[in-house]
């Protein structure tokens, strides 16, 4: 028993650090993506020079961090049959159809068109490049989708039957694509991903600002300014109305876990004991011992009002949810707990993923509201340096009232500080609702101890968190080198590749065509333009 | 023919275009070792898969995906059984698409060394880990009576795994000498042809004494005929790379991984995880499947997505189909 223990826990490490990890790169590069060919299209709409350039910079940002998506997402692919043997044989008639539908679907788009769009500047007419670059952003939104619904089915199986030979099996794909916790979460995950990759941008800009107001005005480049001005303005309106919908979106599916996952929201709020008129609690030491909270600091009414849209509604709490657990499924599942205990998640850890997703993600946006407030007049725009192209931008908020930039080189740094916040929001937000569902791997149908792989030690299992804890690590550090030298370097001073036609010009190639093709060609290393 | 009949067909489609694709692209990563001298020549070889070699590994995560879906317990089976192999693979895998990606980032000589080590490292690596990785899983794991596979890491230590790493090895190699000579220009070219030469014999050899073992144990009149088409075609690629008829030499390359790819699995089937404690216990394509349902979904997103898949990959090696050599590479960027 105790070395079944030791496998869940090893290979429950390995999934949380490895999911996590991979966690930081996807939300910055679904946003990124979009972005980007935001940009891009900005640009070839109208021929903007600070437009281009803008998609170059975040576009070298974005393609540093799929990457990294890129090869730590072919862990997830594996660590199923991995570590989770069991869960993959039970489940895999249901869970698998989705994992294959974004390899077929998502993943091939991805990266046959990120190919295109990296080397396919002077090679593709304008807009068919452009529309190289939103295939990606199509696919990592697909991609997004589908591994969203076959978590979902972890948190509410649904449209599965078990069969005679005891796994589940698919009846009804639809549901499983669908169901309102997939749509609620893919609605969620998809907005706190834009609001993660805009506060990202604004941090990334705040930091050349810094740089930019530092120096003489003299050496400034006019055409950087303007591009950092765009960015800036983008990155807070994205990050304000995506915070707005992730606001909206994280009430959707709290509702929707409340009435799927009881146990999960109960434990969030630290709620013991049902209760009509729930408060929300803001700060609380619980025991799970005792059963209570030692200690609580309280809004009334507030948890009720979350949960049921009603100050009154009644809300089910840790003890009551885990007594009906324990009358359904039994009071030994294996596991640490015995009885009802047994039934609920660590609450301190769920408690405080939740408070932390929520107060990291939101003060982000609180920022981003004020940072548009702020810089409603042109900031660092010298008279001198208005050009044609730099009119007021329609998102700006009002075009009457002038106001001179007075953000303190404190108001900067507050950005660059809180860049990476929505990125700890989205950690915790997953940590929330995995760790929420415990004992669980699939709600009410299969314990996590239950879904380990029988036949792998623990010492292969720990070789393997070993050997990728020390690969992640290294990999971060050289991310966050590369992705802050490409920063440092600034705009990239670049000019637009000529138009380009399809050319007429056989495969055969061979020295004569050499010469001809050079000035096509001769550009597929230029680590400016492109990746390699 | 049943619906995880097919199945198993499609997934062995699956690994037949990952090891077409991706193994050129692990034969170019190590000629970055054996065949480029200084650093344009590394930066061309690198740059004639620049394009594409993220797009062909998708072609594994399909295989994985399409098995998990459509095979749930050979997903289980193989991914646990070959657990340390498997990670193996995983590392190898991550630092080549780190490697491609960041070696070009930075101009520093030893950034960019270092980058080439790992890239040429992970690609050999992962070849023959390949290689090792089929060549046991034909001979069969210790699956017991739940479909687990027991008996550890040492159990897959066998010699017909060094066999099939290093076929696998030696086959991707020629296989990415045949493509270097067909998408490069100068110099470059002609010394990839004459390394494929030089590789190509050993090549053959080792690839059909692998189909020997992999047939004498499980083989049919199939899979022997597919193993013969696989010696033959490559015997083929030799004779035309021999007259400088590069297309011929890389296509008929291609058919002879293609066949082995086809006696490698028609010497499976109908098994997907034979056992070698009890031939009962051994997990089948029918018994590994998952229900009719999900073979019928899975089978009308195949049927829509696969010809476009095709389609868009096969218009991306249209775009990128000229060839490349040392005046198409500028110097170092400044920035």
């Amino acid at each position: 028993m105790e070395l079944a223990l030791a496998h869940e826990t090893v290979a429950r490490w390995q999934f949380g650090i490895t999911t996590v990890y991979h966690y930081l790169f996807v939300p910055l590069t679904i946003s990124l993506a979009a972005l980007t060919a935001g940009l891009q299209t900005a640009w070839v709409r109208t021929d903007k020079e600070k437009y281009f350039r803008a998609t170059k910079f975040w576009g070298k940002l974005f393609l540093i961090n799929i990457a990294m998506g890129v090869a730590t997402g072919l862990v997830q692919e594996f660590q199923f049959g991995m570590n989770w043997s069991a869960y993959s044989r039970f489940v895999g008639d249901v869970f698998g159809a989705p994992l294959a539908m974004e390899a077929l679907l998502a993943f091939f788009f991805e990266s046959t068109f990120v190919g295109l769009w990296i080397f396919g500047w002077d090679r593709l007419p304008r807009r068919i490049h452009l529309a190289c670059i939103w295939m990606v952003a199509l696919g990592t939104v697909l991609s997004a989708y589908f591994i969203l619904s076959a978590n979902s089915f972890m948190q509410h199986p649904n449209g599965y039957r078990i069969g005679a030979d005891g796994r589940a099996h698919l009846t009804d794909v639809f549901t499983v694509l669908f169901q309102n916790t997939a749509v609620a979460a893919a609605f969620h995950t998809l907005s706190a991903s834009f609001l993660t990759g805009g506060a990202f941008m604004v941090g990334v800009t705040a930091f050349l600002i810094l740089r930019t107001r530092r120096q003489p005005v003299e050496e400034r480049d006019p055409g950087a300014v303007a591009v950092l001005r765009t960015s800036l303005r983008l990155g807070l309106l994205t990050t304000l109305v995506s915070g707005a919908l992730t606001a909206i979106s994280g009430d959707t599916i709290g509702r929707v876990m409340v009435d799927q996952q009881p146990m999960k929201m109960a434990a969030a709020e630290g709620l013991w004991h049902t209760a009509t008129s729930a408060p929300f609690s803001v700060f609380a030491i619980g025991s799970l011992a005792q059963g209570r909270n030692v200690f609580e600091l309280n809004i009334p009414g507030l948890l009720s009002f979350l949960a049921t849209h009603s100050f009154h509604g009644t809300v089910r709490g840790i003890v009551d949810v885990a007594h009906a657990e324990v009358a359904r499924y039994g009071a030994s599942g294996g596991g640490s707990g015995t009885g009802w205990q047994h039934y609920v998640p660590q609450i301190f850890v769920v408690f405080w993923a939740y408070r932390g997703m929520m107060g990291f993600g939101m003060t982000s946006v609180a920022l981003a509201a004020a940072g548009l407030w702020l810089t409603r007049r042109k900031v660092l725009l010298d008279p001198r340096f208005r050009r044609g192209e730099d009119e007021l931008p329609a998102l700006m908020l009002t075009r009457r009232r002038e106001l001179t930039p007075f953000l303190t080189t404190w108001g900067w740094r507050l950005a660059v500080i809180t860049l990476g916040f929505p990125l700890i929001g989205n950690a915790l937000g997953w940590i929330f609702t995995e760790m929420g569902r415990q004992p669980w791997a699939i709600y009410g149908l299969m314990t996590t101890a239950d879904a380990v792989s029988p036949g792998v030690s623990v010492a292969s299992q720990t070789v393997s968190l070993a050997v990728l804890v020390t690969i992640y690590a290294v990999l971060a550090v050289v991310e966050v080198r590369l992705l802050l030298t490409y920063i440092a370097r600034g705009i990239p001073n670049e000019l637009p590749p000529a138009p380009v036609h399809f050319r007429p010009h056989g495969p055969g190639g061979g020295a004569g065509a050499g010469a001809g093709a050079g000035a096509a060609a001769a550009d597929d290393d230029e680590p400016l333009t492109f990746a390699y | 023919m049943t619906l995880h009949d097919f199945w198993f067909l499609l997934i062995a489609v699956l690994w037949a275009g990952y090891f077409f694709l991706e193994g050129f692209d692990f034969g170019v990563g190590v000629l970055v070792g054996l065949l480029a001298r200084g650093e344009t020549e590394r930066r061309v070889l690198i740059n004639t898969i620049g394009p594409v070699w993220d797009g062909n590994e998708v072609w594994l995560i399909t295989a994985i995906g399409a098995t998990f879906a459509a095979f749930p317990s050979w997903y289980a089976a193989l991914l646990s059984g070959f657990y340390l192999p498997m990670l193996a693979i995983l590392v190898c895998l991550i630092l080549r698409v780190v490697a491609f990606e960041y070696r070009g980032k930075r101009e520093d000589a030893r950034w960019k060394r270092r980058w080439e080590t790992c890239l040429i490292g992970s690609s050999a690596g992962a070849a023959f880990l390949w290689g090792a990785v089929f060549a046991d899983l034909l001979h069969g794991l210790r699956v017991d009576r739940a479909g687990d596979v027991t008996g550890g890491p040492l159990a897959l230590l066998t010699p017909q795994a060094l066999l099939g790493g290093l076929a696998l090895l030696a086959l991707f190699t020629l296989h990415g000498a045949l493509f270097t000579a067909l998408k490069t220009v100068g110099d470059l070219r002609l010394r990839a042809r004459s390394l494929a030469m030089r590789l190509g014999v050993p090549a053959v050899l080792l690839v059909a004494a692998l189909l020997a073992v992999v047939d004498g144990e499980r083989g049919h009149a199939a899979s022997w005929a597919a193993s013969g088409l696989a010696v033959a075609a490559l015997a083929g690629a030799l004779g035309a790379n021999l007259r400088g008829r590069e297309g011929w030499a890389f296509a008929a390359s291609g058919v002879g991984v293609l066949a082995l790819v086809a006696a490698l699995f028609l010497g499976l089937f109908p098994d997907v995880v034979p056992s070698t404690l009890h031939p009962a216990w051994s997990l089948t394509a029918a018994s590994a499947a998952s229900g009719p349902y999900t073979l019928r979904v899975m089978t009308w997103v195949a049927g829509f997505a696969t010809p476009l898949v095709l389609l868009y990959q096969g218009w991306t090696y249209w775009v990128f189909r000229r060839r490349i050599g040392v005046q198409h590479i500028p110097a170092a960027a400044a920035h």
